[in-house]
C-alpha cells in the first residue's frame, strides 16, 4: 500500500520444457510495468497475458491458494526454492524483493522423485504414496470415542502440531543436495508419534513411511540443513532425528 | 415479479425435500432405520465416484471406501491435500458444551437458522447440528491437534459473534489440519484399495443414462486426454463458485464448472444469489491482482474502522485529528460497534468508499486502526493476539500495522447457494449427489463464522454414508459401462467445446474477459442489489459472453498440459453462472441475510425480509442455451424456530 507508484522492469531467464520425455532450456523474456506489490505469480501472470496476445505458449506453472497454505507453488528463484526470503513461499514473495531490472532466474524444483511435467510444473505424487504407507492414525468414520476421554498434555499437543503445519510443498527435496524427502516424512512421523491415538501404529508407520521414501528414489539425509532454512512452515530438522530414533526403536522391536 | 426478464419465467412449487415426518429431534434417527441398506457383502459391487477432496469429498470418499464400496476419487490438484478447505483459518463449531456456557444441539441449530436469516431448511440444520459433536470426536481420534488446554482438554472460543465458546481450533490453521486428518483417512484408503485416486483431472462432464447420473467425462489435465468413468452414483463436492467474481478469497483454480455442468445436465442451483462477503481483507493493490487474502474478523474486537471525513485527505492516518476522522460503524450502530456481522459491516464499508471516502491507492479501503488498542492494552498484548496476522499483513503490502492503521476492504468469500438436494443430499438428478459447499446446504441466506468446515465434514463423514445407500440399495450394480452411447455423447459435448476454444484465437484472453464479469458482479450484485441494476447486469453479461465466444483466444493443444484451456473452459461457465446469479438475485425481491435488495430497506438502511412472499428456496431449471430458466420454489415451514428480525442497532 505504498503510494510509491513506480513500475519495475526485470529480466527473466526461465525453465521451458514442452513435456516430462522432452528435453528442457532456458528461455529468456523481459517483463515490463510491474508493480512492486505484485506477487511473484502474479508478475507471471502478467508474463503469460503478454505471451497469450502473442500467440505464444503461456509459461506453465503451479499454484493454487496464493496464500502460502495449500502447498501447490513453489519454484527455484535464482537457485532457492520460493526464492530469496527465509520461510515464505513462492505465492507469498513480493515483487519489492527483486531491484529493478534485474535478472531473475526461475526454474522447477529439481529432483530425481519429482519429474517435471511441463515446464516449472513437477509431479510430486511421491509424498502421497509415502503417506499412504502409514502416515495416519487407522480410524473409520462412527468409531472414535468421546473427544476429551483422552487427555493429551497442551505441550505434546502444541510439539505435534509444529510438525504437522508441513504444507508438503517440496521445497525440502529441492533445496537438499540429496534430494531426500527426510524433512516431510520426518514431520509426519514426529507429529503422530507425540499423540497418544498415534501409539498402536508407530512401528509400522516409521518403517512404511521410510521403505517408500527409498522406494520412490530420494536420496539419503546427510545432515547439510539446507532443507530447515528452505521450509516455508520453519519445520526444524529435529524432526528428522526424532524419525531416526523412531525407525532405530521400530528396527529393533521387528528384529 | 412485474420485471420483463421475470415475465416469463415458469414458476412451479414442486420440490420434494424429502424430510421426514415427526420431531425434529428424531427425525434423523428415524431416517437412519427407515433407509434401506445395502449388504456388507454387496458392498463391493458398487462403484461410487466422488469428485473433490477437500473437506467434503476427502471425508466421503473415505468413509464410503470404510464401508466397502469402491470408490473412484478425483481431484484437479496434484494431491488431494491441497483442495481450498485447506485454507480456513478460524475453527470448527460443535455443540460439545465443554465451555459449560450454555451451548446446546438446540442453541446450535437455533443460532445457524437465526443467523442464515430464516432461509434454510430447519431438518437439515437439526441433524448438522446434532453431528457436530461426532465430527469432534471423529477429528480427535484421527489426531488432528487442536488446542488444548494445560489440563490436557480441548481448548475453545468464541468466534464471530457467538454468545457462547463452541468453537475448536488449531492455531490459524484449522482447515488444513481437518483437512490433513481427512486426507490420512482417504490415503488409508487409497493403500487398502477400495479408493482410486485420479489427481490433476477436472470433470467436465455429467454422464445421465435413463435419468440416472452414471458417470463423469475428465479432462486429464497432463496429457489433455478426454477420459470416460462409470458409476453406480456419483457424488459432487468441488466447493462454491465465489471465483465467478473475479478477485475473491478463494484459490486461483477453484471453480465452478462442475457443479454448473452437473445443472446443465438436469440439476437444479438453488438460490445462486446467496454469497457472502467478508469484511476483513486485504484491499486490491493494484490491477494485476489475482486474488485477495482473507484476515480472521477476530480483528475487529480491537481494531476501530475508519475514514477521514473529507475525501481524497493526502495527511498519513495518524496526523488526521479525531474530530476529522469518522468511525462510521459506531455511529451508525452505537450497540455493536465494530462487531457488527459480516454482511453490515461489509455493506457501510462499501457505501462509504462508494460516496468517496475511501482511502489508499485505490481509494477502495477503509482504516482498521489498532493505536487504540496498544494504548489501553499495550503493544505486548496485541501481538499476543494477533501478531500472526499482523506479519501476515506485513509480508503482503509492507505495513506495519503497529505504526499504522491497516487497510481492509470486502471480499467474496463462500456461497451459500449451490445445487439443490434432498434431506438425503441428493440433486435433482437421482444418483447425483452434492455435499459441502457445492450444495445449498444449511447457511441459509449466510453462514455463519467457523460452521464451513462443519458442514463439510458432517456431510461426509456422517451423512452420505448413509444416505447413499438408500439410493443405491435401490439399484442393481454395474450394469451400465462406459461404453454406453451416453458416454460418447457427453464426450462428444466435451471435445466440441475445447475444439471451439482452441480455434477462435480472438484479440481478448480469458483473463480479461474473466475480470470484466467480476467488475459487473461484484458492483452490481455483491453486497446490495436493485431491481434496475440487476437488469442492466443481466444485459452486460449477456455482451461480455457474447463477445468471449466469439473474441476469445486461448493458446496451445488440447493433447497437453495447458493451463489456458483450463481456465478458458471456466470462465465460459462463469458468464452462464453470473447471468443466473443476477437473474436469481433480481427475482428475490425482499432483502435477506447477505442480500440487501435497496428496495427494501428501512429508512436506516436495514435491509427488510419479506416472509410472506419469499421464505422459500429458489431452485433453478436450465432450460438450454438462451432460454428462461424455469424456477421451482421448495416453502421453507418454520416449526420451531420463531420467524424473527434481527436488529443489531
Amino acid at each position: 500500500m505504498s503510494d510509491q507508484h513506480g513500475t519495475r522492469s526485470y529480466h527473466l531467464q526461465v525453465w521451458r520444457q514442452a513435456r516430462g520425455a522432452s528435453s528442457g532450456r532456458m528461455a529468456s523474456y523481459e517483463v515490463t510495468g510491474i508493480d512492486q506489490n505484485m506477487s511473484f505469480l502474479e508478475m507471471f501472470d502478467q508474463l503469460n497475458e503478454t505471451l497469450l496476445r502473442k500467440g505464444e505458449d503461456p509459461v506453465a506453472i503451479d499454484s493454487d491458494c496464493r496464500e502460502g497454505i495449500c502447498g501447490t507453488c513453489g519454484v527455484c528463484i535464482d537457485g532457492r526454492p520460493h526464492g530469496p526470503l527465509p520461510n515464505i513461499t513462492t505465492c507469498s514473495l513480493r515483487m519489492r524483493e527483486f531491484p529493478d531490472g534485474s535478472t531473475i532466474v526461475v526454474e522447477p524444483f529439481r529432483a530425481d522423485a519429482f519429474p517435471v511435467l511441463k515446464d516449472l510444473i513437477v509431479d510430486r505424487s511421491a509424498f502421497d504414496r509415502i503417506v499412504m504407507k502409514g502416515g495416519y492414525i487407522s480410524i473409520n468414520a462412527g468409531s472414535a470415542p468421546e473427544a476429551n476421554a483422552a487427555p493429551v498434555p497442551k505441550d505434546a499437543a502444541d510439539a505435534a502440531m509444529d510438525s504437522a503445519a508441513c504444507i508438503g510443498c517440496g521445497a525440502c527435496v529441492a533445496a537438499c543436495p540429496n534430494a531426500a524427502a527426510a524433512l516431510f516424512a520426518s514431520a509426519r512421523v514426529r507429529y503422530l508419534s507425540l499423540l497418544p491415538q498415534g501409539q498402536p501404529e508407530r512401528t509400522a508407520r516409521v518403517m512404511g513411511m521410510v521403505e517408500q521414501m527409498d522406494a520412490e528414489g530420494f536420496g539419503h539425509c546427510s545432515n547439510h540443513g539446507e532443507c530447515e532454512a528452505a521450509c516455508p512452515k520453519s519445520i526444524s530438522i529435529e524432526n528428522i532425528a526424532k524419525m531416526r530414533r523412531e525407525y532405530l526403536r521400530a528396527s529393533l522391536r521387528a528384529g | 415479479m412485474n420485471a420483463p426478464a421475470l415475465r416469463e419465467i415458469d414458476v412451479k412449487d414442486d420440490l420434494d425435500s424429502r424430510v421426514p415426518d415427526g420431531p425434529i429431534q428424531t427425525k434423523w434417527e428415524r431416517h437412519r432405520f427407515d433407509m434401506k441398506l445395502v449388504n456388507p457383502a454387496n458392498k463391493r459391487k458398487y462403484t461410487i465416484i466422488v469428485v473433490g477432496t477437500g473437506l467434503a469429498g476427502g471425508s466421503a470418499a473415505a468413509s464410503l471406501g470404510e464401508l466397502g464400496y469402491n470408490v473412484l476419487n478425483f481431484c484437479t490438484h496434484d494431491s488431494p491435500r491441497r483442495a481450498h478447505s485447506v485454507a480456513a483459518q478460524g475453527g470448527i463449531n460443535a455443540a460439545k458444551n465443554y465451555t459449560n456456557d450454555g451451548d446446546s444441539i438446540w442453541r446450535l441449530f437455533y443460532d445457524t437458522i437465526k443467523g442464515g436469516d430464516f432461509r434454510a431448511r430447519e431438518a437439515n440444520v437439526h441433524r448438522l447440528a446434532e453431528m457436530s459433536v461426532s465430527i469432534i470426536d471423529q477429528c480427535v481420534a484421527q489426531g488432528v491437534p487442536f488446542a488444548r488446554e494445560y489440563g490436557g482438554l480441548l481448548a475453545n472460543r468464541s468466534f464471530g459473534g457467538a454468545q457462547v465458546s463452541r468453537t475448536f481450533y488449531a492455531r490459524g490453521q484449522t482447515g488444513q489440519q481437518l483437512l490433513l486428518g481427512a486426507y490420512g483417512s482417504l490415503m488409508r484408503q487409497v493403500n487398502a484399495g477400495r479408493v482410486k485416486l485420479f489427481p490433476r483431472r477436472e470433470m467436465l462432464d455429467l454422464v445421465v443414462v435413463d435419468g440416472h447420473a452414471r458417470g463423469i467425462i475428465c479432462r486429464n489435465l497432463v496429457d489433455g486426454k478426454i477420459e470416460r468413468y462409470a458409476a453406480d452414483a456419483v457424488v459432487v463436492a468441488t466447493g462454491g463458485y465465489s471465483t465467478a467474481y473475479f478477485l475473491s478469497t478463494n484459490a486461483v483454480n477453484s471453480n465452478a464448472t462442475a457443479i454448473w455442468r452437473c445443472h446443465k445436465r438436469g440439476a437444479y442451483f438453488a438460490n445462486p444469489c446467496f454469497m457472502q462477503i467478508h469484511p476483513t481483507c486485504i484491499p486490491q493493490l493494484g490491477e494485476g491482482q489475482s486474488k485477495l487474502t482473507l484476515m480472521s474478523e477476530s480483528l475487529r474486537n480491537d481494531g476501530r474502522i475508519w475514514v477521514p471525513t473529507v475525501p481524497d485527505d493526502a495527511r498519513i492516518p495518524r496526523d488526521i485529528p479525531e474530530a476529522e476522522r469518522d468511525y462510521f460503524l459506531e455511529r451508525i450502530y452505537p450497540a455493536f460497534g465494530n462487531l457488527v456481522p459480516r454482511d453490515v459491516a461489509s455493506r457501510a464499508a462499501k457505501r462509504i468508499c462508494d460516496e468517496g471516502q475511501g482511502v489508499g491507492l485505490t481509494k477502495r479501503a477503509v482504516y482498521l486502526d489498532f493505536s487504540d488498542a496498544i494504548g489501553r492494552l499495550g503493544e505486548a498484548t496485541v501481538r499476543e493476539r494477533y501478531g500472526n496476522l499482523f506479519d501476515m499483513y506485513h509480508e503482503i503490502t509492507a505495513e506495519n500495522p503497529y505504526r499504522t492503521p491497516m487497510q481492509i476492504y470486502p471480499a467474496p468469500h463462500y456461497t451459500m447457494g449451490g445445487l439443490w438436494v434432498d434431506y438425503n443430499l441428493m440433486s435433482t438428478i437421482p444418483g447425483l449427489h452434492v455435499i459441502g459447499e457445492a450444495n445449498f446446504s444449511d447457511h441459509g441466506a449466510n453462514r455463519l463464522g467457523a460452521s464451513a468446515l462443519m458442514q463439510g465434514l458432517c456431510d461426509g463423514y456422517f451423512v452420505l454414508p448413509y444416505t447413499i445407500g438408500n439410493y443405491l440399495a435401490g439399484v442393481a450394480p454395474g450394469k451400465i459401462g462406459t461404453d454406453h452411447p451416453a458416454f460418447a455423447g457427453a464426450e462428444g459435448d466435451v471435445n466440441r467445446q475445447v475444439a471451439k476454444l482452441l480455434s477462435m484465437k480472438g484479440k481478448r484472453t480469458a483473463r480479461e474477459l474473466h475480470w470484466q464479469l467480476g467488475r459487473v458482479l461484484w458492483d452490481q450484485c455483491g453486497m446490495e442489489r436493485s431491481g434496475a441494476g440487476l437488469l442492466a447486469t443481466i444485459e452486460k453479461i449477456r455482451e461480455l459472453r457474447a463477445e468471449f465466444w466469439t473474441n476469445v483466444r486461448v493458446e496451445g493443444s488440447a493433447e497437453d498440459l495447458n493451463q489456458s484451456l483450463e481456465y478458458a473452459g471456466r470462465v465460459a461457465d462463469y458468464f452462464e453462472l453470473g447471468e443466473l446469479i443476477a437473474l436469481d438475485a433480481l427475482s428475490r425481491d425482499e432483502s435477506c441475510g447477505c442480500h440487501l435488495r435497496v428496495e427494501h430497506q428501512s429508512p436506516e438502511g436495514e435491509p427488510i425480509r419479506d416472509d410472506e412472499d419469499f421464505a422459500y428456496v429458489a431452485a433453478w431449471e436450465w432450460k438450454g442455451e438462451g432460454a428462461r430458466p424455469g424456477l421451482h420454489r421448495e416453502k421453507l415451514v418454520f416449526d420451531n424456530v420463531h420467524l424473527a428480525v434481527r436488529n443489531y442497532k
